[in-house]
């Protein structure tokens, strides 16, 4: 269709100032961008340095961002558009798809390659005389003082902190994923079968929407811990005591080590549930009632039921569920560094890496973690890819 | 209906309501506690509120009046003890006796067990956590102090601004390359998505100091710009999964038709693709705008340190730090980073729920 309307023009002038023109276009192409970043980036500096009310600012910079990008891909489709129709077509995609794949390229492709460089040299990092992307520069690091290889990665197997990082992120994955999928199911059964479905669904999904900060403010509440003969204001202890028992510190209490993770760990299975139970709940509205009818009748028990056609028949979204919680506890950061900050033996992978990296500003074992951490979730990731060919949706 | 089924029906409902009560119960106590007294807090459960028994002191007497000897056994109102019993609080029958003090200048107080709620509500918590002016308090003891605000209404703004563009943002470069991959052919598309999809689940912490070393270079590091980006990039993949996903099953006879027309892709895009992915964008939409509200680690590592841009969950964060056991400020603060996700995700809870299902896997 597109071809039809190319312009006669075109095609009478030569193939040398076409091809100037081309250039030219081309050129514009990518230096429009470039400019509006650079627009955007000087607002940005402007607004940072003025003094108006906060207010103002913030409004201005929502607009002025937001727009700035919209305004970006206005005017590049615009330049590709008046190109010749083959360039259009051939250009015109790169439009579309292009901003995307170069922030994902930044932000998440070259990193993983930058830090697994970082990883290998001490806290001084990468040479800045050399940079990461040429090759030819590569000997001259690995010469320099602060390459030190897999010093990093021994020390991470070898460093009593950081095992101890490992078996709490091992009990974070267990117990955290396993009985946040467990009580999600066994809610969205319950719920399934009750005339009080929607309310009840709704206040046990609550807690998705509070952050992992505020999280950690309401539960430190509920562990409050105050002197034997004060009373009690957090629930926790006020129970305990009621029953004539010792106040304790929950997340805090080194006696109990490492199970005092667990009751870091109830933060999350109160935060999760919510999700499971909701993924939960579709996928047994989604199997055929006439199946579980035809076993009630042949006299199967709601338990045999729940057992041996619900499970199997979900068992889909069972693994999707796991995984996702699985990938979640694997990161979990905000809920340790809000309570405890890793002291009481609690620290985890995702605490490890902030210490190192920002709190010891020794980037290369702070990039050995995050390493690390990518591995744990390569099967994951496989799984997924392996699904995706599989589906063929392409 | 049988008994059977009615017994079934009342454990299915009582055990739900137990598991509802207990899931609530710590968001409960949160949002009691920030509307009660600051020094009612440090004394008594928030459960007070609801209608307990309590006891309460009916008469005081005076030992030294009534010549008791603290030193041996006693017998006052009834009730026979030493002075270490009395102070433990001795019961007889519905009223206790109680020795409150020292022996020398103790008191002994008669007390009887009524109903009582704890009622004594105020809005000064979210007042010195919002408002950011100083303000005088008197303590039980008598003494008057100022405490300074906290001013989060600072951090609310701040979280606006981070959160708003880093949910359009994403959206905007998600939708476009959702279109370019469902609609449009070029060199290196299956490669590029199959990097999209490997990328799902890469955990962000691997890009972190990689990007803080950039943003030092463009000197980007605590503004809001960055930040912007920052959860872009960590955002986009889901988002363009999502919203391909979406944008791909659109009928094909819809676009063609366009196309017949003289429609460029563009044009197609904004007017008819956009309008008709609505449902989609609100989804992941909301699931991006609660996700940045509540962020906390990439916002403590590009934002930094500088006061005047910290968001709320940082302040938060700092509050829990410095004012560990003002719970007066810690809960009245936590409810005010709370208030608008809350209401966001009741209000919009349906299209929250089809984002999750959509893609519940994020990096």
């Amino acid at each position: 269709m597109a071809q039809l309307d190319t312009p006669i023009e075109e095609r009478d002038i030569s193939a040398g100032a076409r091809f100037i023109a081309w250039l030219g276009r081309i050129f514009l192409a990518a230096i429009i961008p470039l400019i509006a970043f650079l627009v955007i980036y000087a607002g940005f500096i402007f607004l940072r340095d003025s003094d108006a009310p906060r207010w103002v600012i913030t409004i201005i910079a929502i607009i002025w961002g937001v727009g700035g990008i919209a305004l970006l891909y206005w005017v590049f489709n615009g330049i590709v558009e008046r190109l010749p129709d083959e360039w259009t077509l051939r250009l015109q995609p790169f439009v579309f798809v292009g901003p995307a794949i170069a922030i994902l390229l930044w932000y998440l492709t070259l990193p993983v390659y930058r830090t697994f460089w970082l990883s290998l040299f001490d806290r001084d990092g990468f040479p800045g005389d050399f940079t990461v992307f040429n090759p030819l520069t590569w000997p001259a690091a690995i010469q320099s003082e602060s390459f030190v290889g897999v010093t990093n990665y021994v020390a991470i197997f070898t460093e009593r902190l950081l095992q101890e990082s490992f078996r709490n992120n091992l009990m974070w994955i267990v117990f955290g994923s396993t009985m946040s999928v467990v009580t999600g199911l066994f809610v969205a059964w319950l719920a399934d079968r009750s005339k009080f479905e929607r309310v009840s669904k709704s206040l046990i999904f609550l807690p998705m929407a509070i952050s992992f900060v505020g999280a950690s403010v309401i539960w430190n509440f509920m562990y409050e811990v105050r002197p034997i003969d004060a009373p009690q204001i957090g629930v926790f202890n006020a129970i305990v005591v009621a029953l004539g028992g010792q106040p304790q510190l929950w997340d805090k209490w080194v006696a109990i080590a490492p199970w005092n993770n667990l009751f870091l760990i109830l933060i999350v299975i109160w935060l999760q549930t919510g999700f499971s139970m909701v993924l939960f709940s579709a996928a047994l509205k989604g199997i055929p009632e006439e199946i579980i009818e035809a076993s009630r009748v042949d006299g199967a028990t709601e338990i045999q039921i729940f057992f041996r056609i619900m499970i199997p028949s979900i068992m889909a979204t069972i693994i999707t569920v796991w995984t996702t919680i699985v990938i979640f506890t694997l990161k979990i950061f905000d809920i340790v560094w809000v309570m405890t900050g890793g002291q009481f033996g609690t620290h985890v992978i995702a605490t490890q890496f902030y210490r190192q990296s920002f709190t010891a500003r020794n980037s290369g074992f702070g990039s050995a973690i995050a390493i690390i951490l990518l591995l744990t979730v390569i099967p994951v990731l496989i799984y997924n890819l392996r699904q995706f060919r599989e589906g063929e949706a392409f | 209906m049988g008994t059977q089924s009615r017994t079934q029906a009342i454990i299915v409902n009582g055990t739900l309501l137990i598991l509802v009560i207990i899931w609530s119960i710590p968001t409960l106590g949160l949002f009691v506690s920030s509307f009660r007294d600051r020094f009612d807090i440090q004394v008594s459960g928030w459960w007070t509120v609801f209608p307990h028994r309590e006891w309460q002191t009916v008469t005081t007497l005076d030992p030294q009046e009534l010549g008791l000897d603290p030193q041996g056994e006693m017998t006052v109102e009834g009730v026979t003890g030493t002075f270490e019993e009395l102070r433990e609080g001795i019961q007889s029958g519905d009223v206790r006796v109680t020795w409150v003090g020292n022996r020398r200048l103790g008191r002994i107080e008669v007390q009887q067990q009524s109903w009582a709620v704890n009622w004594n509500f105020t809005l000064d918590n979210y007042r010195e956590v919002i408002g950011g002016v100083d303000r005088e308090v008197t303590f039980p003891d008598g003494t008057v102090q100022v405490v300074p605000g906290q001013d989060m209404s600072q951090a609310f703004l701040n979280s606006f601004a981070v959160t708003i563009p880093s949910t359009v943002i994403p959206i905007l470069i998600a939708a476009f390359a959702a279109y370019g991959f469902a609609w449009m052919n070029f060199p290196g598309r299956r490669t590029f998505f199959i990097m999209i999809v490997a990328l799902l689940v890469v955990p962000l912490q691997i890009a972190l100091v990689p990007i803080l070393m950039d943003y030092n270079r463009l000197g980007l590091n605590g503004t809001f710009l960055a930040i912007w980006l920052a959860h872009t990039g960590f955002g986009l993949a889901l988002a363009t999964y999502l919203l391909f996903g979406y944008i791909s099953t659109l009928p094909r006879e819809m676009l063609e038709s366009a196309f017949i027309d003289g429609a460029s892709h563009f044009t197609v895009f904004t007017r008819l693709i956009l309008p008709l992915s609505v449902p989609a964008l609100a989804s992941f939409a909301i699931f991006q705008f609660l996700w940045v509200w509540n962020d906390y680690l990439v916002a403590l590592v590009f934002l930094g340190v500088d006061p005047t841009y910290k968001v709320l969950t940082q302040r938060l964060a700092d509050l829990t730090g410095t004012y560990g056991q003002s719970w007066h400020l810690l809960t009245a603060g936590a409810f005010v980073t709370m208030v608008l996700p809350l209401a966001v995700f009741i209000g919009l809870q349906r299209y929250f729920v089809r984002g999750l299902m959509a893609g519940s896997v994020k990096g």
